[in-house]
């Protein structure tokens, strides 16, 4: 669906992005997730072809975000940053106008605007003059924006930022509907939120792609840095122990068992000891564990599986990337 | 084509939503009444030709529109770059000349509504003496054309500003400088011609006696030609920046 190659943007000698590339296929939602002026608004821009880009290619949709601009706009529906709202339309005639100039044919245009307001909840509010709402429903009616022409490719540059907390859960559940039947983009510096929403992220820093991050369920499944292959990480799960028991024997017990591949202890205190247990992914040891630790008559006062989070695999990437760049 | 419809449209309404539409037609009405009924009552109805009264009246209303033409236009592109609501119309599948046009054309509906609300005061002047149509159709082709101009330079200028107050203040220094070299250059020769030329009001003169001359339509029409053309320059180079 969206497919970029080697795309550079510089501002005058400021280097905006650097040989991105990425492909996205239709119905994936990624998220690209990183600091703040890594380039992701920039290619954002540059997709939804709001500027060119110094060199690159790009396609939405197999158009070509250069050559057939007209053609690429028609498939994309975006929110910007700062959301764009005229203050003084009201939200109906607001999205009533934006239907039209997307293109939406006249005899729809009602139809459309009725169904985006249902699907982010404007209905109540559609007679309301646009700057007398509060943030969260302007952002709405920002999304509402960018669905009103049903485009196949959504882009959403940071769609929750400056939220109250319960807002944000209605816009990140918002999202993950449309991700049924679009293709989305969205950007964020917001790590739980990337991997709430998203099947992928995309880690971008400094101007470049620093790699790509697989998840399931909010869970790390594969990582993919630089030009490398993808790394499935899956190959081991962690456990953290806490356990009243002296040290060696608790060391000896845990290695004796068959699903364990490494046991490390992380620090002793009173007798009290901390360790990590790596056992194959495929089973679940819990139980084994603290039967064997009960049985021993030791204490078990912890036990709780630890995974890779999309933050350690993000902090990895990105300070790598620096180090790379002094290097 | 439906674009700028849709575009015309939306520019009109926020016209009217906004104190703009109403400042523009009502002052500009109430200013061009007040120098009416004071050359009616300075110069004296009796002694004067009802042709020397619509001139006046004319020649009134194409210095006044130099000072309303820039609060016409400032809002149309930099009020659009402050708020970033321009990142919505340039991600649209709209051609940059369509936006163009639309908003210019809803600038120049709002001057046509202006210049309706004076035809009181010709149809005044005919209760007290016989009034030619021909001087006052050819006095109001002329100041929709002057006007055309003028709302052409407003909307170059906005499109290169962020701010309104200052698109504003830009492009009425312009218009007012290219009304005063007209004065200036009055018998200096050559080049005094050349800048009596340039003038935009010196061309207006004619059309408020009633005359309605080609080189002056022409003159007028590639003006707002030459202003458009480079405001479409300008929103696309915008991109490039």
């Amino acid at each position: 669906m969206i497919d970029v190659q080697n795309l550079t943007k510089y501002y005058g000698s400021f280097r905006g992005i650097e040989n991105v590339s990425f492909r996205v296929e239709a119905g994936e939602v990624v998220g690209f997730l990183g600091p703040n002026g890594a380039g992701k608004t920039t290619t954002m821009r540059i997709l939804t072809c709001f500027m060119p880009a110094t060199s690159g290619k790009a396609t939405v949709a197999g158009y070509d975000v250069f050559k057939e601009s007209l053609e690429v706009r028609k498939h994309i529906g975006y929110l910007p940053e700062t959301v764009p709202l005229y203050l003084e339309m009201t939200v109906e005639s607001y999205l009533k106008y934006m239907a039209k100039l997307r293109g939406v044919p006249k005899k729809r245009v009602k139809e459309r605007v009725e169904t985006v307001m249902e699907a982010c909840g404007l209905t109540h509010v559609r007679k309301r003059v646009i700057g007398h709402l509060s943030k969260g429903y302007r952002q709405r009616v920002g999304i509402a924006q960018a669905l009103v022409h049903d485009p196949e490719v959504l882009i959403l540059d940071e769609p929750t930022i400056g939220l109250d907390p319960k807002q944000v859960v209605e816009i990140r559940q918002l999202i993950k509907e449309l991700g049924k039947e679009h293709t989305v983009i969205l950007s964020t510096h917001i790590l739980p939120e990337a991997s709430m929403i998203c099947r992928r992220v995309i880690i971008i820093n400094e101007g470049r792609i620093a790699g790509n991050v697989w998840l399931e369920g909010g869970r790390v499944t594969s990582i993919q840095t630089g030009e490398g292959a993808a790394v499935q990480v899956g190959d081991r799960r962690t456990l953290s122990l806490l356990v009243r028991a002296p040290e060696e024997a608790l060391k000896t017990a845990l290695q004796g068992m068959p699903e364990v591949l490494d046991v490390r202890v992380e620090d002793i205190h009173d007798g009290v000891v901390r360790l990590s247990v790596d056992h194959t992914p495929d089973s679940d040891i819990r139980e084994k564990i603290s039967s064997l630790i009960v049985g021993n008559g030791w204490g078990l006062l912890e036990l709780s599986p630890m995974e890779i989070t999309l933050e350690e695999v993000f902090l990895k990437l990105v300070s790598r990337e620096i180090e790379g760049v002094r290097g | 084509m439906r674009n700028v419809w849709t575009i015309l449209v939306k520019e009109l309404y926020t016209y009217f939503v906004s104190p703009v539409a109403y400042f523009v037609l009502f002052v500009f009405v109430g200013i061009i009444g007040f120098l009416f009924s004071s050359s009616l009552i300075i110069g004296g109805i009796n002694r004067m030709e009802t042709t020397e009264v619509l001139n006046v009246l004319f020649l009134n209303m194409s210095v006044t529109l130099l000072f309303f033409a820039p609060a016409m236009t400032m809002k149309l592109f930099a009020e659009e770059r402050r708020t970033g609501t321009i990142e919505l119309l340039m991600t649209s599948p709209v051609r940059d000349v369509e936006v163009v046009m639309g908003k210019y054309l809803a600038s120049l509906t709002l001057l046509l509504m202006m210049l309706a609300l004076t035809l009181p005061f010709p149809i005044i002047t005919s209760f007290y003496g016989k009034v030619d149509v021909g001087p006052v159709i050819s006095g109001y082709v002329g100041l929709i054309l002057l006007g055309a101009s003028f709302l052409s330079i407003g909307i170059l200028v906005s499109s290169m500003c962020r701010n309104q107050i200052v698109a504003a203040l830009t492009s009425f220094g312009i218009l007012l400088l290219l009304w005063l070299i007209g004065f200036i250059a009055r018998g200096r020769g050559t080049i005094g011609e050349v800048l009596r030329y340039l003038s935009l009001v010196e061309h207006f003169e004619d059309f408020a006696r009633g005359i309605i001359g080609l080189k002056h339509v022409i003159y007028y029409l590639s003006v707002t030609a030459v202003f458009l053309f480079a405001t479409v320059r300008s929103v696309e180079s915008a991109k490039w920046r």
